[in-house]
């Protein structure tokens, strides 16, 4: 068996409001697969549906083989679950959080003396193994965090946005861990809402409003962008900005430093004299060239145009 | 053996916890020792130097001996002289004086005659136990002295069985035990899972293979042992400070106080199923709390309440172990003899929890 989790129409409302909409969902064994999409998405509720701690509302989900949430007890020895904020016990130290969790596994005494060994040297907690959880830093919190989850040598790991209070050189480190853990066969299901997070995932499902909006590996989703994407250096980019934005096949803008990227519909024949036509009379020495998509570009096409067009529909 | 290993895991990690939790560790041993110093020295219900004003209309020797002789009683300390029944009057809704004296100017052919009264007590009615003062104070012989045609001896004698000196704390201290452990059993327990809640702890516990029967036991076992405590803890301050008996066997009142306690923690852990914030569990224990004491035996006699009131002490663990407690600790009882509000005690202990269990599910929604 190759996949880790299927989900087929996926389906969870809160009242009137439909927080996961029919996913449909694939994850593959010993890969990393992302979660990407802003906060109100689904992602979280998603994730606590695969885990059994939310009953979907229809759909069908199966983790590990297991028919969720039916079978989540099961599940529930060959799972890891980092929640996205910090839940262990703030008032008592590394090793007792992790002794706790070790206990609650049901690990053994020798077992447990050498998983916790290992992990407190794996995630670099030594020096604070006699510190209570609740004086750590961010970072330091996250690697405990993931030292527990991966006490009990879980199947798949699962961890919601594990890493939205940790900063860059702490995030680095983690996703180093995360690579280990995939080399000895785990799977993990991340969510995010960090693009360079989105790029080191093996595949990622961009998510919407509840739906997958886009799905795939992200050079692939790159190269499968529904857009074209220019980008123009100019002097007056607020001008410029504004006499883009009555181009029609122009789709969205962003600015980086002195360039302004845009996304035109694909469609467009010859976007990059259209797009100088609009500009050469603010700035006559305007460079205007065609570039790759990268993750951002995936997102907002992916998300933004979407939802022009059903705007467009209605 | 995982099973009760992982029991003893959550109760390790509780009572680490609750230990580095300095406020709420102070509160185990405080609220005890405080309320029993309150409520011991406090509540007394054998009314001492109620202040009195006399209004003497008659100023004789045989007035004046009356007056002494009420003094005597030491239940009323004369505060005031009226000099009219105006100012009497104004004494008493001032709250100078909580009891009137009126003596009659022709006291002593009253007396003799013994058909109509000669004296007149007037009693502040806004006051509780003052009452029963004002009847006890009637039957005196001295309000019959002075060659009055009937005897000096009262009609009732009255003995009060267990509690022979008739002092409130011994009645008080022993109900003690259930008000208190009430009061930090419930709020204690139902605290402690909410803030796990609220804290996001739970989240995480209940994605884990622990079951619901281990983590209930579990926050539950440190609380047990805290309770048994307490018990103790009353039981020796009643009897150090207040030199309140123990008649019964100890160990029948122990295992009373555990059952007693489990009942609590049952409620509390009730509570916990429903509430969303640590506040509102505290509020919703507050609503049980007032109901046990004020319906429990504990101020008021149980008899004398109407039966709607009764039927909602019936429900009160707190009435149930307060029986079994006076029983034991005053009257000498068994275990055995207090089957019936054990019983009792036993069946609500197995309703809240079923009903605590059956509410708490792992899963957030």
């Amino acid at each position: 068996m190759t996949v880790a989790i299927s989900a087929r129409g996926l389906t969870r409302r809160f009242g009137a409001v439909t927080a996961v909409d029919g996913i449909d969902l694939d994850v593959p064994r010993a890969q990393i697969y992302g979660f990407l999409g802003p906060n109100g998405s689904g992602k979280s509720t998603t994730i606590r549906m695969l885990c059994g701690l939310l009953v979907p509302s229809s759909g069908t989900v199966k983790v590990l083989g297991y028919d969720v949430p039916r079978e989540a007890e099961t599940v529930r020895r060959k799972l890891g679950y980092m929640t996205q904020r910090f839940s262990l016990w703030d008032d008592l130290t590394v090793t007792e959080n992790l002794d706790f969790m070790c206990r609650i596994y049901g690990l053994n005494a020798t077992t447990r003396r050498a998983r916790m060994e290992e992990r407190i040297r794996d995630y670099d907690l030594a020096s604070h193994a006699d510190q209570r959880a609740g004086t750590l830093s961010g970072g330091e919190r996250q690697r405990l965090a993931l030292a527990a989850a991966t006490l009990h040598d879980p199947e798949l790991l699962l961890l919601d946005e594990p890493t939205s209070a940790v900063d860059p050189q702490n995030r680095r480190d983690f996703w180093e861990n995360l690579f280990a853990l995939v080399a000895r066969g785990t799977t993990i299901l991340v969510s995010t809402h960090y693009m360079d997070e989105a790029e080191r995932c093996h595949r990622l499902a961009i998510l919407d409003r509840g739906r997958i909006a886009a799905e795939g590996g992200p050079k692939q989703l790159a190269r499968d962008i529904d857009a074209t994407v220019i980008e123009i250096e100019c002097a007056d980019l607020t001008a410029a900005r504004r006499a883009l934005a009555a181009v029609p096949a122009v789709r969205s803008m962003a600015q980086l430093g002195n360039r302004l990227h845009v996304l035109m519909h694909r469609d467009a024949v010859e976007p990059e004299r259209e797009l100088g036509a609009a500009v050469s009379a603010l700035c006559a020495d305007a460079r205007i060239e065609r570039v790759g998509a990268t993750l951002e570009d995936v997102f907002v096409a992916a998300t933004q145009l979407r939802r022009a067009g059903v705007e467009r529909a209605a | 053996m995982i099973w009760i290993d992982r029991l003893f895991a959550i109760a390790a990690k509780e009572a680490r916890q609750l230990k580095r939790d300095r406020v709420t560790f102070g509160m185990i041993i405080g609220v005890p020792v405080i309320q029993m110093l309150l409520f011991g020295y406090a509540i007394n219900f054998d009314v001492r130097d109620v202040d009195a004003a006399v209004l003497d209309q008659s100023r004789t020797s045989l007035s004046r001996q009356l007056v002494g002789d009420l003094q005597a009683t030491q239940v009323l300390r004369v505060v005031h002289e009226a000099g009219s029944e105006r100012e009497l009057q104004k004494l008493m809704q001032r709250g100078d004086a909580r009891v009137g004296i009126v003596i009659a100017a022709d006291l002593e052919r009253r007396l003799f005659e013994g058909d109509r009264s000669a004296v007149q007590l007037l009693v502040d009615g806004s006051q509780p136990s003052l009452e029963d003062l004002a009847q006890g104070l009637g039957s005196m012989p001295v309000l019959q002295r002075a060659g009055a045609s009937a005897g000096g001896e009262p009609h009732f004698a009255i003995r009060t069985e267990y509690n022979p000196a008739r002092r409130t704390a011994v009645q008080i201290v022993p109900a003690l035990i259930g008000t208190i452990l009430t009061m930090t059993m419930v709020i204690f327990t139902s605290g402690a899972i909410v803030r796990e809640r609220e804290r996001g702890n739970l989240e995480l516990l209940i994605t884990t293979p622990v079951t619901r029967g281990q983590l209930l036991a579990g926050k539950l076992l440190p609380y047990v042992i805290i309770g048994l405590i307490q018990t103790t803890l009353i039981l020796g301050v009643g009897r150090l400070l207040f030199g309140v008996p123990m008649v019964g066997s100890l160990l029948d009142l122990y295992l009373g106080a555990l059952v007693f306690i489990a009942a609590s923690l049952a409620l509390g852990l009730f509570i916990s199923t429903i509430a969303q914030t640590q506040f509102q569990a505290f509020q919703m224990a507050f609503v049980t709390m007032l109901p046990s004491i004020l319906l429990s035996g504990f101020m008021f006699p149980f008899e004398g309440m109407p039966e709607f009131a009764q039927a909602i002490a019936q429900v009160l663990p707190l009435t149930h172990f307060n029986e079994i407690v006076r029983g034991i600790t005053l009257r000498g009882a068994t275990l055995a003899d207090m089957h019936v509000p054990l019983l009792k005690l036993v069946v609500f202990l197995v309703v809240m929890f079923s009903l605590a269990a059956a509410r708490f599910r792992k899963r957030l929604d």
